[in-house]
């Protein structure tokens, strides 16, 4: 060998080159199609040709929507904690017949599409929803009586069913795996339970208890698809308007600034959040020993239990199910039906999604959008997977170059969808890069999207791969393609899985960069599933429900299918 | 045969290797010993290729290895903490180095089957190896190891891991494995008694330096340095200055001493004497190489008595093993043969 091979080959062997070579191609990518569409909006504001200037502000409309947004997702998180840290105490110390079932239900909420959410609640409490049209047959009442819809409570409603299982999954997780012997000592030491609860268990809970309601607080205030579809036009929180001014009133300078402002917002939050994470990270020690999970007792506790149990239950179950069965059963009329009409079981909707009748919104038949989003998402999870990998092995080099490129990947965390919506609309708006001419577009943004999730999960994967594993290959005389091919490859390929499912889901639901993006011949299922449920008529209503359905069932399947494959040390927050 | 010819390493700034050469003859079993951090689990992994020396050089059979890369070296590595594939079971992880070689089917089914019974575990083919307790780990960890038949062996601490029991009864298996296949084998390890089991030779390495190379008890009966001794734990260490030849006389703070000058590089100047317990004598008076202190402490050890001995401030725990109990307070009195006391480098 040469001199100069000899030195590629040492150089190459540096850590910093190679984790540098990882690094490229998803460098390149947040480059062009995150910051900078970051970067546009920044611009937008000092370049004359959109002749902003901040004198001309109104500035009310800035602080108003800030305002709102911090209000509502303050009372969000409040009510959030009301319902998660019972839930949490149910689930790290009892045992209850059902706890299985309850659990599995509790994931559901994390991976489902808002505007399936959206329409749950709209099935259940909207004027065309059971709870009404019972109430109207009951009392043969012409309206709707329950005003549900277009309030804030439904705002409130929906983002407690969100988030109440992150509350639970955080701090029952960090409850189960406090140490009992820590109790028992306080215990020895006469304290009562009360207070040992209160000066052992909830000083130790306390970072994941923090660390749970920020990310809640984060969830809210950057939420879009709730608010839009449950809140109406009157709740206007920052993300809200952000879509309003920019697609409805094309006051783009505006939706700039709010956008600033609501990412630094998020960047505070997410940087909090972090903080708070890397403290609680702290190692147990191998001697201790789980908290153990008992049967409640007789009395109060007992009541306690079923109580929580069952309001989980209809927290959880209510709106999905009866946004199952209302897209099964017909209950008023069609659009330019008259007369009696026949009540009862029907798969009419689901027969129609295939049609294409002429006042159908697109031109298409509806499960074109279903098709397309299915299109889409398996784009991104070629995106999502690939760069998620070459990320996952950039940051696993032993270089100081991630110290630079790991908060990289942070941002675009912090980002919100709309965010990114807006960025894309003012930087590819010319062809051949234009929403229009390069639908590709959508799925690069649902991949900007999915890849911390994507980087959070294969990560830590190929990090708890030892060494040593790929060294005993070495050894045995694989060379370094076989060595990945036999070690690295099956090892991941759970988490390769999840990551998938999760690209898949978020790909399949995403509604904030899809409402600034879609193009009407290529809808996704959620922008569909958003025009068709405000149409007057039943058929309208029973598709938007039908395929609100059929994206749940997807969602629940993946999600039910992560859970059976959760690594051990697996955690998506 | 393998040649390591002064292998240097440093570790972060610090040398970790300092010129180290030895060689491994091709039927034997060497053991490398020495404390945490020696740089012994650094050797081992400069042998198999898994890190680069950075200077002298690694040759088998006289071919320089350092352009070799590790899968083509055709060594076998047993790994501290076993290393198997999680993802595959018993049989699997046998079998994967002999899958790398390209083998026919039939032939690595033959050979697995060879390997298991060898460490009898043939009932545990199809088991998932995370299923194992660590000495069942450890057996089929030797075995992927040698199925492929590598032409040296380097076991990384392999009962490290493993309680103390464990430990002696699978040290035995690992000697007769070790006589049975006859491949040349490098041994690391921190423990002594475990090196003497299954050691022919030792290489004793301190601060990046091999200390002393030879036979098991050639090192425990002529340790030539204070480190060695102490690292044996072999006796009571008395600092000295030697101020005769011939005969071989050291002047020390508790006394003036003929010792052994047999077989021991010449001593000069400043040395060490060791005294150690067990050839401490109670003899009549009038004997020269005489000791004596107050008896502060005994312990019954079954077949005799450790009894520590205050001489004066230089030596307040002096250490004898004697046949007879002693009060405490006790004013005694041991005297040693020359042909015991042997002189160490500092």
């Amino acid at each position: 060998m040469s001199l100069r091979a000899d030195r590629l080959r040492s150089t190459f062997k540096k850590p910093t080159w190679r984790a540098a070579l990882f690094w490229l191609l998803p460098a390149l990518f947040l480059g062009v199609f995150f910051y900078q569409p970051l970067l546009a909006i920044f611009n937008l504001l000092i370049s004359p040709e959109w002749g902003f200037a901040p004198s001309t502000l109104n500035w009310s409309q800035v602080w108003q929507p800030l305002r709102f947004t911090a209000f509502q997702a303050t009372l969000s998180t409040l009510l959030t904690l009301l319902v998660g840290l019972p839930s949490a105490w149910l689930f790290a110390r009892f045992t209850f017949p059902g706890k299985k079932t309850l659990k599995l239900l509790s994931t559901l909420p994390f991976i489902l599409p808002t505007v399936v959410v959206a329409a749950g609640f709209n099935a259940l409490l909207g004027p065309r929803g059971w709870l009404n049209l019972g109430l109207m047959a009951l009392f043969n009442l012409d309206s709707p009586p329950v005003q549900f819809l277009n309030t804030f409570g439904a705002i409130l409603t929906a983002h407690v069913f969100y988030n109440t299982t992150i509350i639970i999954r955080v701090v029952s997780n960090a409850w189960s795996r406090q140490n009992v012997r820590i109790q028992q000592a306080a215990r020895v030491l006469g304290a009562s339970p009360w207070r040992t609860f209160r000066e052992v268990t909830l000083p130790l809970l306390r970072p994941a208890i923090l660390s749970a309601t920020l990310l809640v607080f984060l969830f809210n205030f950057t939420s879009f698809g709730v608010i839009l579809m449950l809140g109406g036009p009157q709740f206007a929180t920052l993300e809200v308007d952000i879509y309003i001014q920019a697609m409805h009133l094309l006051n783009l300078p505006l939706a700039a600034i709010l956008s600033i402002l609501q990412l630094i917002c998020t960047l505070i939050i997410t940087v909090g959040h972090n903080h708070l994470n890397r403290k609680t990270s702290q190692t147990i020690s191998t001697r201790s020993r789980n908290m153990p999970v008992r049967r409640p007792k007789r009395g109060v506790e007992t009541f306690i239990v079923v109580v929580l149990v069952i309001t989980l239950f209809t927290l959880l179950v209510s709106p999905l199910a009866a946004l199952a069965l209302r897209s099964v059963v017909k209950l008023d009329a069609n659009r330019g039906e008259r007369g009696e009409i026949e009540q009862g079981f029907t798969l009419q909707y689901y027969t129609a999604l295939w049609e294409n009748p002429r006042n159908s919104l697109f031109y298409v038949p509806p499960i074109e959008a279903g098709r397309n989003s299915l299109v889409f998402a398996l784009i991104t999870i070629a995106i999502a997977i690939s760069l998620g990998i070459l990320v996952a092995y950039g940051q696993n080099q032993p270089s100081r170059l991630n110290a630079f490129l790991d908060p990289l990947l942070m941002l675009p965390l912090g980002a919100s969808a709309i965010t990114l919506g807006l960025g894309f609309i003012i930087v590819f708006n010319k062809p051949p890069f234009s929403t229009l001419t390069f639908p590709i577009l959508l799925p690069i943004a649902h991949s900007l999207i999915a890849l911390p999730f994507v980087v959070r999960t294969l990560g830590p994967a190929l990090q708890s791969i030892p060494a040593s594993l790929r060294n005993a290959a070495r050894v045995l005389g694989a060379r370094p393609f076989r060595v990945w091919w036999e070690v690295d490859l099956p090892l991941m390929a759970p988490s390769i899985l999840v990551s998938m499912i999760f690209a898949l889901t978020i790909s399949l639901g995403e509604f904030g960069a899809s409402s600034f993006l879609t193009r009407p011949q290529f809808p996704t299922l959620p922008i569909a599933i958003y025009r068709y449920i405000s149409q007057p008529g039943a058929l309208n209503y029973g598709q938007a429900l039908a395929m609100s359905t059929l994206l749940m069932l997807v969602c629940a399947a993946g999600i039910f299918l992560i859970e059976r494959l959760r690594l051990p040390d697996m955690e998506i927050f | 045969m393998l040649t390591i010819h002064q292998v240097e390493k440093t570790y972060e700034g610090q040398p970790l290797l300092k010129k180290v050469s030895f060689t491994v003859q091709n039927d034997e079993t060497v053991c490398l010993l020495g404390s945490s951090g020696s740089g012994k689990s650094t050797l081992l992994r400069i042998i198999a290729g898994l890190e680069d020396a950075e200077g002298g050089s690694v040759t088998w059979d006289g071919q320089d290895l350092t352009n070799i890369p590790v899968h083509e070296r055709e060594f076998g590595l047993m790994f501290q903490d076993y290393a198997l594939f999680p993802h595959r079971n018993v049989t699997e992880n046998i079998a994967f180095g002999l899958r790398m070689q390209g083998l026919p089917k039939e032939v690595i089914k033959k050979k697995v089957n060879a390997a298991l019974e060898t460490i009898h575990m043939t009932t545990f083919a199809k088991r998932k190896v995370t299923e194992l307790s660590g000495g069942e780990q450890q057996r089929v960890a030797l075995a992927r190891a040698l199925a492929p038949e590598p032409r040296l062996l380097m076991l990384d601490e392999p009962l490290g891991a493993l309680d103390r029991t464990l430990r002696e009864q699978l040290s035995q298996e690992l000697r007769r494995i070790l006589r049975e296949t006859q491949v040349p084998a490098i041994y690391v390890t921190h423990d002594q008694e475990e090196a003497f089991a299954i050691a022919d030779r030792l290489l004793l390495l301190h601060d990046g330096v091999i200390l002393q190379d030879g036979k098991p008890h050639e090192i425990y009966h002529h340790p030539h340095n204070v480190w060695v001794a102490k690292f044996f734990g072999l006796g009571n260490l008395v600092a000295g200055h030697v101020i005769d030849h011939n005969p071989l006389i050291v002047e020390t703070p508790v006394g003036r001493f003929l010792a052994d000058s047999t077989g021991q590089p010449e001593p000069l100047g400043e040395t060490t004497l060791l005294f150690r317990p067990g050839k401490a004598q109670i003899v009549p008076e009038g004997e020269t190489n005489r000791i004596t202190g107050e008896v502060i402490d005994q312990i019954f050890q079954g077949d005799r008595y450790l009894v520590t001995l205050n001489i004066n401030e230089t030596q307040p725990n002096f250490q004898v093993l004697l046949q007879e109990p002693h009060p405490i307070g006790e004013m005694l009195t041991v005297s040693y043969q020359p042909k015991d006391l042997l002189c160490l480098e500092n």
